[in-house]
């Protein structure tokens, strides 16, 4: 039966565990609202993907509900993959298939009928740009032009929702900033609801109108992107000194003003506790310690702070380790 | 949307798989290259053998010619499961799980490939034989059962190949089996009658293979004629090893697609 929320998604309480290995994702709560764009952003391992997984119904919950497009992951999944697209982590096509042969077996197997399947497929491969590279193998094709492709198939069937998990991780800027074109237009336009997920905190933060933050498969933030870095508040100053040999003594400089961020190699970086205010100090101190200072800048709060701020570490390669567990739990697993 | 048939499902997939072996000269020229090879040096460095009491015919070419359609049946057990374990490695089959695809489309769709396959080894064996100077007593309606029977043996061995995928989920793994399932041949009436076996253990080994009467049937329409026991022997086998082999990818498929 199809709930009120018959274009979103909602999550109580989901887990999954793994045979011989942790609990990949452990308890989540969410609600996407239809024609939302949801950021889900979690390091490598976090859970993202075993979450889209049960959310597509590619895998069933240890525990906890979801219904997505209104109706239970469980109980209804043919109804909600008829409702839903995906893009899954890796494009996954058929290198020696073309394009157009990709489209052609797509829609078919999603009961489009013969006359609209040209058309279809047509329109989509010119959406996103491959109308020209409709008839070549997809083994030559770019990771920008495999993703875009990916993307098309996923809108094959006219879906409600879209998942879309790690659509542009290995993309270079330009197929990056395409593809998130093309998805807030699809959220702006066609009103189709976008679960992402990502660990590229810019792309949370240029699309999703909300994110949710995962951390060893819990929920450890949510919220609008403003409001997350608003609720942190603090600037990030970071300094290169002029001579590297000063490079401890300004990381301890700084460190009385807040605690250590992520800098550049070549310099060090603090979490101003005071906020932007204590800048003129922070020079002031540099400039009493005899520092000479090549650069300065302060950074306003970012997701990654955030993340920092809600885990105790940096997103960034915060998920190599965490990655190899779940990639070893998801192996033994039999599927 | 129209109704999501079955037909239409099978078709789109057995397309998909057609047109994967076609573009994939590395899966069909060894398949049908060795067991060329293999025929002919059987049936020039065994062909003496003729001069047995009680060999069934006078050329060893055709009686070695049963070979190849075995052995190339084997070449299909790795194509089938290998593709499959590269759709299973690369997500290709979430992709077809988020569809409202059935399994039974699905493995008989991948089947698709190996009926071309089988058709183009029998065309090509049948041919290059005959034009060495093999005999086909059953003449042009023989040459039809033969490919048809080669047909059926090359499908049945696939659906080994589709359950080793499943389960496994690995290429390597698939391409494993081939030497194991090449011993089956070697320990089988391969290259002689089994009345002329002489070491007792051997014989008793090729006379429970299922490869020796596969290779009966085939044997039966080249140069004995119409014998309805070996062609129902061999026709058995195969459906069995369909039977069989279809049942257990099924499962494998059930497990392998946990999608609710």
């Amino acid at each position: 039966m199809s709930s009120p929320l018959a274009n979103g998604i909602e999550v109580e309480g989901l887990v999954r565990e793994f045979k011989n290995g942790p609990r990949a994702v452990d308890g989540i709560d969410l609600t996407v609202e239809p024609g939302e764009i949801y950021g889900f952003l979690g390091p490598n391992g976090a859970g993202k993907s075993t979450t889209v997984l049960m959310l597509t119904t590619l895998l069933p919950p240890t525990a906890g509900r979801a219904r997505v497009a209104g109706f239970d992951i469980v109980a209804d999944g043919p109804r909600v993959r008829a409702s839903i697209g995906a893009a899954l982590q890796e494009a996954a096509l058929d290198p020696l298939l073309t394009a157009r042969e990709h489209m052609r077996l797509q829609t078919a197997l999603h009961g489009i009928g013969k006359a609209e399947r040209r058309a279809r497929g047509q329109e989509l491969l010119e959406r996103v740009g491959l109308s020209e590279a409709a008839d070549r193998k997809v083994g030559g094709f770019s990771g920008g032009m495999k993703r875009r492709l990916d993307l098309a198939l996923a809108l094959a069937h006219r879906p409600r929702i879209l998942f879309l998990d790690e659509p542009t991780t290995g993309l270079d800027i330009q197929s990056r900033t395409a593809l998130w074109g093309e998805v807030a237009r699809l959220a702006a336009e066609e009103g189709v609801t976008v679960f992402l997920t990502t660990q590229y905190l810019e792309e949370a933060d240029a699309l999703a109108g909300r994110v949710g933050i995962i951390d060893h498969g819990h929920l450890v933030a949510e919220g609008t992107p403003a409001a997350l870095k608003a609720e942190i508040g603090r600037p990030t100053v970071e300094a290169v000194p002029r001579e590297q040999g000063d490079r401890e003594r300004l990381a301890a400089v700084l460190a009385r003003f807040g605690p250590n961020s992520g800098a550049s190699p070549r310099g060090a970086a603090a979490r101003l506790e005071g906020g932007e205010a204590q800048l003129a100090e922070v020079v002031r101190a540099l400039d009493s310690e005899g520092i000479a200072i090549e650069t300065l800048q302060l950074h306003a709060p970012s997701l990654d702070d955030v993340f920092l701020a809600k885990t105790g570490r940096s997103l960034e390669g915060a998920g190599a380790a965490e990655e190899e567990v779940e990639v070893a739990a998801e192996a033994v697993d039999a599927r | 949307m129209s109704e999501h048939r079955l037909g239409t499902q099978v078709g789109q997939l057995a397309r998909r798989s057609v047109l994967r072996t076609m573009r994939q000269p590395a899966q069909i020229v060894p398949a049908l290259v060795f067991p060329m090879f293999l025929l002919a040096v059987n049936s020039g460095g065994l062909r003496d053998t003729t001069n047995l009491p009680g060999f069934p015919t006078g050329s060893y070419l055709t009686f070695a010619l049963a070979v190849p359609f075995v052995q190339g049946a084997l070449f299909s057990v790795m194509n089938s499961g290998t593709d499959l374990a590269r759709d299973i490695e690369t997500g290709f089959l979430d992709r077809l799980a988020l569809t409202p695809l059935r399994g039974a489309a699905l493995l008989s769709g991948l089947l698709a490939g190996a009926v071309l396959l089988g058709l183009v080894q029998a065309a090509t064996y049948l041919t290059v034989g005959l034009v060495a100077g093999a005999e086909l007593v059953t003449g042009v309606p023989g040459a039809l059962v033969i490919v048809a029977l080669s047909v059926s043996v090359t499908v049945a061995f696939g659906t080994i190949g589709l359950f080793a995928a499943l389960r496994t989920g690995s290429g390597e793994a698939v391409q494993s089996l081939f030497p194991v399932f090449f011993v089956f041949l070697f320990i089988s009436a391969m290259a002689l009658p089994l009345d002329l076996i002489q070491t007792d253990w051997f014989r008793q080994v090729a006379t429970l293979n299922p490869v020796t009467y596969l290779l009966e049937a085939f044997r039966s329409l080249l140069f004995e004629g119409w014998e309805p026991e070996a062609l129902a022997l061999g026709f058995g086998i195969a459906a069995a090893v369909l039977a069989v082999g279809m049942t257990a990818a099924s499962r494998a498929l059930k497990t392998r697609l946990v999608r609710t």
